[in-house]
């Protein structure tokens, strides 16, 4: 059974019908036991990051996600799950992050070649490069397309965390592996059939 | 790279998907679940529902479309139309929109889209402006808002340079006075995450974007700009990437008539040079 965590941030619906589609048993919850529970965790989000951080601190979360990764159970992080895992974000100001991945969470400021400043938020398909292997990557090719939305990115301080990039203005991180942690930037739940190919690898992970 | 966004809009009253010409003569199109997934599978890379159920009673039907879209479609979803309350785009995100368009509650209330991305994220807040071109020798009027002391540089003053564009509300009917150039400005100070600008003159023309609009408008907002209004061909999606400097196009009739699918357009803008998701 796959927990995705509720914790009142984001369209969790579409997470959950995408695992369902892809023959995945999942549950949504914010029950510490049954995600504890779980053989595989999801930690979704959208919005801002202070928000979540308070959210997961209100659910009564936020020590349970260290705590579930702890156990070497699989983990999906997804967008703000991504960039929560961080130390800190600059968003508002320095915002301490569950510090599980070193690294910080910084605001998009690129230009384009032209010189021209890039829109944010950073919106739509981009193709993903992949670096170092991951298993959800399995039957993905390289330069993928996948669904962005968001205004902040992940600069990890461990490069060997890094399984996929992707560039707007100047190359980015929009994937992170390590030991049993998996965090994307983009929403595999909205990258129709590729990103449900990335979900199907997941809920195969033991 | 980004690539350049082809969104097909969909009609929806009383919760089947509609087809008509400026809102009149509409026809029965179909189960909007269905005609979502075609588009799904011809390469769309968004969608928007923009609602046009105009009973009350009947408001709440666009929760199940959108509930029962979401569970077979799985690229982001924009609902638009009649969002009025921080309820509306509570309940349209737990049906499982990824994005609210709001458009005339933004005009009555500006903040309203501050507390609506404060609320819910930027990331899900789109502005949708129906723009139409002010004529010289016009002179606009302007309608009172609670908020008009409050914000008076965003009305049309004597003298503004031309071209000019002023806002409408009611599906264009009624002008406001408001300076659009202007008013996608502050929506995006507000927090608006995305801008849907469609222009009146254009719409149901068949005659391509008011790309003039469109570049003026994207070159002064930061946040992405979707083109919407007058596509009758696929040229006029190029243009509208090209000339109006859009991120996304949006179009409606040349998709659902069939003239063209989205498949073809994408290999279409390729073939031109412009990056799009295969």
């Amino acid at each position: 059974m796959i927990a995705v965590i509720d914790y009142g941030m984001g369209n969790l619906r579409s997470v959950q019908k995408a695992f369902e589609t892809v023959g995945a048993q999942v549950v949504v919850t914010s029950d510490p036991k049954t995600i504890l529970g779980a053989s595989s965790a999801v930690l979704p989000g959208v919005g801002a990051f202070k928000d979540c951080m308070d959210n997961l601190r209100e659910y009564g979360l936020l020590e349970v996600v260290p705590q579930f990764i702890k156990t070497g159970k699989p983990f999906l992080g997804i967008c703000l799950g991504l960039q929560l895992l961080f130390s800190e974000s600059e968003e508002f100001g320095n915002v301490p992050g569950l510090g599980i991945i070193p690294g910080k969470t910084l605001r998009f400021n690129f230009n384009d070649r032209a010189g021209e400043k890039l829109k944010i938020p950073h919106m739509g398909w981009n193709s993903v490069n992949l670096k170092n292997e991951s298993p959800l990557f399995k039957g993905i090719p390289d330069a993928s397309w996948f669904y962005f939305v968001h205004s902040y990115y992940v600069a990890p301080e461990d490069a060997r965390t890094v399984c996929a990039t992707t560039d707007y203005g100047s190359e980015f991180v929009c994937g992170i592996h390590r030991d049993n942690v998996h965090a994307f930037q983009f929403h595999p739940e909205k990258s129709q059939a590729l990103g449900l190919k990335l979900l199907k690898n997941f809920s195969l992970l033991q | 790279m980004l690539a350049r966004r082809i969104i097909p809009c969909l009609d929806v009253k009383d919760g089947r998907v509609v087809k008509g010409v400026n809102f009149v003569n509409l026809v029965d199109a179909g189960d909007p679940v269905q005609i979502a997934s075609a588009y799904e599978k011809e390469g769309a890379d968004e969608l928007v529902f923009l609602d046009i159920t105009a009973s009350h009673e009947k408001r709440d039907i666009i929760f199940d479309v959108v509930r029962e879209t979401a569970e077979k479609v799985f690229m982001p979803l924009t609902v638009g139309g009649g969002v009025r309350t921080l309820d509306d785009i509570r309940n349209l995100l737990r049906s499982g929109a990824d994005k609210v368009a709001i458009n005339t509650a933004a005009v009555h209330d500006p903040e309203f889209v501050q507390q609506a991305a404060r609320r819910f994220g930027s990331q899900c807040i789109v502005v949708a402006i129906d723009a139409r071109r002010v004529l010289k020798d016009e002179s606009p009027s302007a309608q009172t808002f609670d908020w008009s002391n409050k914000h008076p540089e965003l009305f049309l003053k004597e003298g503004e340079d031309f071209p000019l564009w002023q806002v409408y509300t009611h599906g264009g009917r009624k002008s406001t006075g408001i300076h659009v150039i202007r008013w996608a400005k502050q929506m995006q100070d507000f927090g608006a995450g995305e801008i849907l600008l469609t222009s009146m003159d254009c719409d149901g023309v068949k005659q391509g974007y008011d790309n003039e609009l469109n570049a003026t408008v994207s070159q002064k907002i930061d946040i992405p700009l979707i083109a919407s209004g007058g596509v009758g061909n696929l040229e006029h999606l190029y243009d509208g990437i090209q000339k109006g400097l859009a991120d996304a196009v949006l179009a409606a009739s040349i998709f659902h008539f069939k003239e063209h699918t989205i498949s073809e357009a994408k290999s279409y803008l390729h073939k031109r040079g412009v990056c799009v998701r295969p």
